[in-house]
Formats: C-alpha cells, sequence, structure tokens
C-alpha cells in the first residue's frame, strides 16, 4: 500500500482548443451514486457561450475550405485517439452507472460512429450533388454547403456516445459546432475534449461546455450568428423554446428525440444533410 | 454615324378579347366553388389602370376548416392509397391543360399583377406547366430520390403564395406536394389571385379527385387561418422575411414542417475582366426584371474600380432604352407596379436612398399618367450600411458600390442577413468557381442571372429561408424518410 496521494483531474471547458475554467467562477458538484466521488463541474454562463460562439464562426471558413479528404483523415484521427484512451472513458463511464459491459459497448460504438462519419466526410457530397437537365442553354449543378456554425443540446442520456453522435456529422460536413455536454453525465465530455485536442482538429472547430440546460437553452436558441440548432431530448417546452427563438434569425432546426444511439439506425449521411445548405450554380453554355 | 437614331416602337397589345373572366370567383374548396360563409369579398384590379377586373371571395377561418378538412379527407380516403403513376397521370393532365391554355392564362396575369406580356407569355406561364410536367413524372419514382430511405407524403400541405409570380408560385408549391402524395390548401396572394383561380377551373377539367387541390382566396388573416389550423400538417411559404419569422415561431412546438422562400438582397459582382456588354444586359436583367419585384434580384451591384465609369455609362445608355407602360404591349420591358403599397413602399426607399446621400439616376421614360409605375432606378455613391443597400426594396431600384480586391467584394456581398442568390461576371473560369463557392447564398448565376428551371432547386441560406424548391432537393420539404 503506497501512500501517494492522487492527482485528480480537473475538468474545465473547451473553448477555442484551449480548458478554460468558466468566467462565471460557478460550478456544479457531481458525485456518483455511492458518492464514493465526488467532482466539480464548470457550470458554463451565457458569456462562455458567447465566447465559444466568436471561436466557431472564427474557425468555420477554413474548415469548410479544407479538402474533404483532409476532414475524413481528421475524424478518423479522432476514432484513433479515442481507441487510445479506451482505460480514462472505462473509468469514467463506469464511475457515471454502466457496467463494464456497457461502458465496454459505449465506447465501442463510439469509435465506429467516428469511424463511420470519417468514410462519409468525402462521399455525401457527391450521392447528394446533382447535375440537373436544365431546358436553357445553361450548365447547372447542385451540391451541398456547411451551414455555418451549429449550437447543439446534445443527448442528456449518454455521456460519450451521444456527444460524438451529435458531433461527428456536424463537423464532417465542414461546420462549427458549439455543443452543451450532458448534464447528468458530464464526466465525459471533458475528456472527449483532450481527444479532440490532440486529433488535430482546428481549434475552434468543436467547443464544448457544461452547465445547465435549463440556463442555456434560451442562449444556444435565440444567439444570432447561430446558423442551426441542434436539440436532443422529449421535453415539449424546450422543443417549443427552441423552435421560437429559432425564428429569431431563421436558424436551421434539428431535432433528435430521446433514443438508443446505439443502434446503428441512428447513423447516417441524412443526418449530416440535416446541417447542410443548398448551393445551385449556373452557367451559360456557348462559344 | 455620329446621328442619333430615333427607334419608334408602334403599339403592340396583345389582345384580351379571348379571355374570360367572370364578375365574381368563389372558393374552390372540395372540387366545387363555393361562396364564402361571410358573403365578403374584395376587388382585384389592374394595376395599370386601376380598373376593377373581378371580385374575389374573402375566406374566414370557417371557410379555412373546410378546405382543410376537406384536404384531410381527400388525402385519407384518396390520395394517399391512389397507386403513384395514377398520382402522376394526374399532374401531367394540369400541365398539358395549361400548356393549352397558355396564352389566356398569360393575359390574365398581366392584367391581373401588372408584369409585361413578354415576361407572362415566355417565363411565367410555360415554366408553371414544366413544374407540373416535371413533377409529375417523380410521383412513381420518389425510392430513386432518396437512397437508403423511404419517402412518405406529410398530408395536409397549407401553401401561401406571393403576387410577383402568381401562377409560377403556384406551380412551384402544388407540383412537389402532388407528386410526393399530399393534398393542399393554397392561399395566392390578395392583388394576384385570378390565375390561381383559373388554374382551379383547369383541376376541375383534369378530373383531380375533390379536395386534393383547394384554392382559398383572402389576405393575411386567411393566411394566419391556414398557418394556425392544427390539421394542417406542413406550411410552404414564399413571401417576406418578416411573415416567414412569424410563421415559424406559430408553428413552434406544433410539429409543422415548415419550408420557406423569403426575402433576398442579392450581390451581383462585376469584375475588370468581364464581358462588359453582357454584363450590362445582365445588370438590366438581374434588377428590372419583373419590375425588380423578384425576391433574388440583383439589387446590390458591385463593379470593380477599373470599369466602374464603362459599366455605369453603358448601363445608364441601356436603361434609356427600356420601355415602361402597357403591359400587355409586347414591346414593354417594365410594366406596372403591382399595387398602390408596394408604390409607395419603393418611393419611400427612394427617397431614403437620397437622404442618405446617394446619387440617383433615373430613366427619362415617360410613364402613363394612371396605374402604378416606377421609373429604373440606380443609386451611387452609397456605402455598405445604408438602408437602400441593407434591406429589400422588391422594385426597380438598385443600389451601385465600387471594389477593388476579391476579398473585399466578398466580405461586402457576405455582409446581409440575406442569402438568396448572386450573381458574377467574369470570363476567368477558376475566379468563377472560387466566387460561387464563397458567396454564402444559395442560388449563383454565373455570367447570368434570374434564369430558373423545374429541375433546378432554389431557395435560401440565412434570412433568405428554409428549404429549397424544384430539382430533387425541392421534394425533401413533401416527406417524411423512414
Amino acid at each position: 500500500m503506497s501512500n501517494r496521494i492522487n492527482i485528480q483531474k480537473t475538468y474545465k471547458l473547451f473553448i477555442d482548443g484551449k480548458f478554460p475554467r468558466t468566467e462565471s467562477g460557478r460550478y456544479i458538484k457531481w458525485s456518483d451514486s455511492k458518492e464514493s466521488a465526488v467532482v466539480n463541474i464548470c457550470r458554463g454562463s451565457r458569456k462562455d457561450f458567447r465566447n465559444a460562439m466568436v471561436a466557431a464562426r472564427k474557425a468555420s471558413g477554413s474548415w469548410a475550405c479544407r479538402t474533404a479528404y483532409n476532414r475524413a483523415q481528421i475524424l478518423y484521427r479522432i476514432g484513433e485517439m479515442l481507441e487510445g484512451r479506451r482505460d480514462q472513458f472505462m473509468a469514467e463511464l463506469t464511475l457515471q452507472g454502466l457496467s463494464k459491459k456497457q461502458a465496454e459497448n459505449e465506447i465501442d460504438t463510439s469509435i465506429d460512429r467516428l469511424i463511420y462519419y470519417a468514410g462519409w466526410a468525402d462521399k455525401f457530397q457527391q450521392v447528394f450533388s446533382h447535375v440537373n437537365p436544365v431546358s436553357l442553354p445553361y450548365f447547372n449543378f447542385t451540391v451541398p454547403e456547411a451551414t455555418g456554425v451549429v449550437a447543439a443540446i446534445a443527448p442528456d442520456d449518454t455521456s460519450l456516445l451521444g456527444l460524438v453522435s451529435v458531433i461527428a456529422p456536424v463537423i464532417a460536413g465542414g461546420n462549427s459546432i458549439v455543443v452543451l455536454a450532458s448534464e447528468s453525465f458530464p464526466l465525459c465530455s471533458i475528456t472527449l475534449a483532450e481527444v479532440l485536442h490532440t486529433s488535430d482538429v482546428p481549434e475552434g472547430i468543436v467547443n464544448i461546455l457544461t452547465g445547465y440546460r435549463s440556463e442555456l437553452i434560451e442562449h444556444f436558441s435565440s444567439h444570432m450568428d447561430v446558423n442551426a440548432i441542434i436539440y436532443c431530448g422529449n421535453d415539449r417546452n424546450d422543443r417549443k423554446l427552441v423552435e421560437t427563438n429559432a425564428a429569431l434569425n431563421i436558424k436551421r432546426v434539428v431535432q433528435f428525440p430521446e433514443q438508443n444511439w446505439s443502434k446503428d439506425q441512428h447513423q447516417s449521411p441524412y443526418h449530416i444533410m440535416k446541417c447542410q445548405e443548398t448551393k445551385t450554380t449556373w452557367h451559360p453554355v456557348g462559344i | 454615324m455620329n446621328k442619333t437614331i430615333k427607334w419608334e416602337y408602334s403599339p403592340a397589345p396583345e389582345s384580351t378579347d379571348h379571355i374570360e373572366l367572370k364578375k365574381q370567383y368563389n372558393l374552390f374548396i372540395n372540387g366545387k366553388f363555393n361562396a364564402p360563409k361571410s358573403g365578403k369579398y374584395f376587388k382585384t384590379i389592374n394595376p395599370s389602370n386601376e380598373k376593377t377586373i373581378s371580385s374575389v371571395a374573402e375566406a374566414d377561418k370557417t371557410d379555412v376548416d373546410k378546405a382543410v378538412k376537406s384536404a384531410k379527407n381527400a388525402y385519407e380516403k384518396i390520395w394517399s392509397k391512389m397507386p403513384a403513376k395514377e398520382r402522376g397521370k394526374y399532374i401531367f393532365r394540369i400541365a398539358r391543360l395549361l400548356q393549352e391554355r397558355a396564352r389566356e392564362f398569360s393575359v390574365i396575369e398581366t392584367m391581373d399583377g401588372g408584369k409585361p406580356i413578354r415576361e407572362s407569355r415566355d417565363v411565367d406561364i410555360p415554366l408553371a406547366s414544366a413544374h407540373f410536367f416535371y413533377h409529375a413524372g417523380w410521383a412513381d419514382k420518389l425510392e430513386y430520390a432518396f437512397p437508403g430511405r423511404q419517402a412518405k407524403p406529410i398530408g395536409v400541405a397549407g401553401q401561401i403564395i406571393p403576387w410577383n409570380f402568381p401562377l409560377l408560385m403556384a406551380a412551384w408549391k402544388l407540383a412537389p406536394a402532388l407528386a410526393t402524395g399530399n393534398t393542399v390548401v393554397l392561399k395566392p396572394a390578395e392583388t394576384t389571385p385570378l390565375t390561381a383561380l383559373k388554374l382551379a377551373e383547369i383541376i376541375q377539367e383534369a378530373d383531380l379527385p375533390p379536395g386534393v387541390i383547394n384554392v382559398v382566396t383572402g389576405a393575411g388573416k386567411t393566411g394566419q387561418a391556414i398557418v394556425n389550423h392544427p390539421d394542417v400538417n406542413k406550411i410552404a411559404f414564399t413571401g417576406s422575411t418578416e411573415v416567414g419569422k412569424y410563421i415559424m415561431k406559430a408553428v413552434a412546438g406544433s410539429g409543422k414542417k415548415y419550408t420557406l422562400e423569403l426575402g433576398g438582397k442579392a450581390a451581383n459582382i462585376i469584375f475588370e475582366d468581364a464581358a462588359i456588354d453582357q454584363a450590362v444586359e445582365g445588370i438590366i436583367n438581374a434588377i428590372f426584371f419583373n419590375q425588380g419585384h423578384v425576391c433574388c434580384a440583383g439589387s446590390r451591384l458591385y463593379i470593380q474600380e477599373g470599369v466602374v465609369d464603362e459599366v455605369i455609362s453603358k448601363l445608364r445608355k441601356r436603361m434609356e432604352t427600356l420601355i415602361v407602360g402597357d403591359p400587355l404591349d409586347k414591346n414593354t420591358d417594365i410594366g406596372a407596379i403591382n399595387s398602390k403599397m408596394q408604390l409607395q413602399k419603393i418611393k419611400s426607399y427612394v427617397k431614403m436612398g437620397t437622404k442618405e446621400g446617394g446619387s440617383i439616376f433615373q430613366s427619362s421614360c415617360s410613364i402613363p399618367k394612371k396605374g402604378f409605375w416606377h421609373a429604373p432606378t440606380i443609386f451611387t455613391d452609397v456605402s455598405q450600411s445604408n438602408r437602400i443597400v441593407q434591406e429589400e426594396i422588391f422594385g426597380p431600384v438598385l443600389a451601385i458600390q465600387t471594389f477593388r480586391t476579391v476579398d473585399e467584394v466578398m466580405a461586402k456581398a457576405n455582409n446581409s442577413p440575406y442569402g438568396l442568390s448572386g450573381g458574377v461576371w467574369t470570363e476567368k473560369g477558376s475566379k468563377i468557381f472560387k466566387v460561387t463557392q464563397d458567396i454564402r447564398a444559395g442560388v449563383i448565376w454565373a455570367n447570368t442571372f434570374n434564369k430558373f428551371d423545374p429541375a433546378s432547386p432554389f431557395g435560401g441560406y440565412k434570412e433568405s429561408g428554409v428549404g429549397s424548391e424544384g430539382g430533387i432537393e425541392g421534394l425533401s420539404g413533401y416527406v417524411n424518410m423512414v
């Protein structure tokens, strides 16, 4: 029995590729069901969100302009890094109440999901683009383009898989994202940020906040520089609030009900398309 | 050849003697024309001479409810059960009947809305029938439109359309809705209801099952009743961003789907290496097509510094040749402003533009005494923050700015809450691809402007709307994917 004292992890936010504490100085005490471990989670504020939005907007253009092949490799890299950190996620997931087997499942599926979307990053454009047979002497084609900055309220009932399932299609499509992690199971979110940080994801492309959904949902949905808002959950009042606030600047609204995210049917190139715009270009054909 | 040739055009009016219009139109509900419950009618006038053409029923909540019930009934009992290929045949029929009656429809469109007959004859009506024809063929091929998914209809679609392209907008909305298996309650704009009601006659002729398409006329309140009706499953709206936002709020939490085609303030960008004469034609088409009553109009012009003087002097010269006048005359380029209200709005913006310090130029055309008219107008010496640069005017008014570099013009072009369309003029291919990629808008015209086709998706980024109309993409707004 050694007398060594463990070094405990400080859970912070992930904004603009850095790990700041919340500017508000507030925290949420989180403990496991046996109260054997107690962790202070940052209680993110409106200002934290706004800071993250500035970073996400600044980053979004250059991310969308990268080659699809490059984005695909970075998504694959996230999967690689996650694989290498299994033990850390195992510990956090079991601490948050999953059995060893459930935790293993969640990690496996999360990695597989990243690889799935890595593969789509350089193909969905091909599948969903069209050359249109217009009845005029013009060349006319339609391609999907990233909508810009996405704000997302991640699923509350999973710590890792829900978060990965929301982030991956958004960034595979060339958007940047500010995401609010699960309030009930927040531990994996900041560890995932460490994974992202070491995966060549450019700073500002993924920003992760922790905090109270009830406090932040208003700000996520009403911010005037957000292009699309993703809401995961079944609360009718939340849904109505998100849809109402989306009207302020015509945000695209994407909603996912509570669902078993481990099922294959919840991964799809159509999820990528939910945060894509449609651009059609005309040019005359002639001499 | 120093002598200026004076081109005189003899009048060439399209005849109206073959047009049959009733004195009064009722609501088209469940396959029949019914009087409105309130007994109220409103007049629709010809904006080029302010004469009343006909009067049209005003649908209230009760009438809308009746229309929605008939659409729901038709959806549940007939339309959703009909084999897709049969559904398609009905839509083909509508396309054919419209083609046969194209001349009649063009004249009515021009009388009711004020647009030049040349445009209704060559653009609005042929495109409307093309939309039905294109979408008819999709009805039994939807599994090819959505790989890996099954497309199911949504139910009853409430469709609210504007006055700038009355029949064409009806076709944009109706054709995809029907092809994907939905039924419809359509509300045309209050100033231009006639071609939609004539279309209802065609729908009768085509023997479309009663209730599949219902047409209710009225103003904002009628639209509101459609948006708020609990049995409407989807709202498709084309109109102002302001009303679009209202609709989003109104349907929030209801589970209703929506697609919105809203306002725009398109940047039309002329580079020094453009074919200048073509570009000048493009500018004219971008802003003066349909009196500028076009949501995707190229209303912000950006000219690269080296060609500013050349472009503006050619533009002024070309503006002087535009014929403003009788919309029924085949030589007319610019017809009447759609309504008195719209004319006042345009005039107030022009006043504002001068007040903000802009230099105004208007063509010296003669303008008829009766009716609503506005001369083609351009502003120079304006800046990005001016209201005539930021806000949608929806009239023949162009705001011109200059730029030096590509980065500068992209920043200016994208500095707008709107993102519907854009234009770029250059003879350099790589520049076209760069600029068309960087403009944050849904439809980009390179070395052309204001082209439309049923196979080509149309829709906006940012506050210009949600969803597309036309092409494969346009189908997705009318299906649930399972």
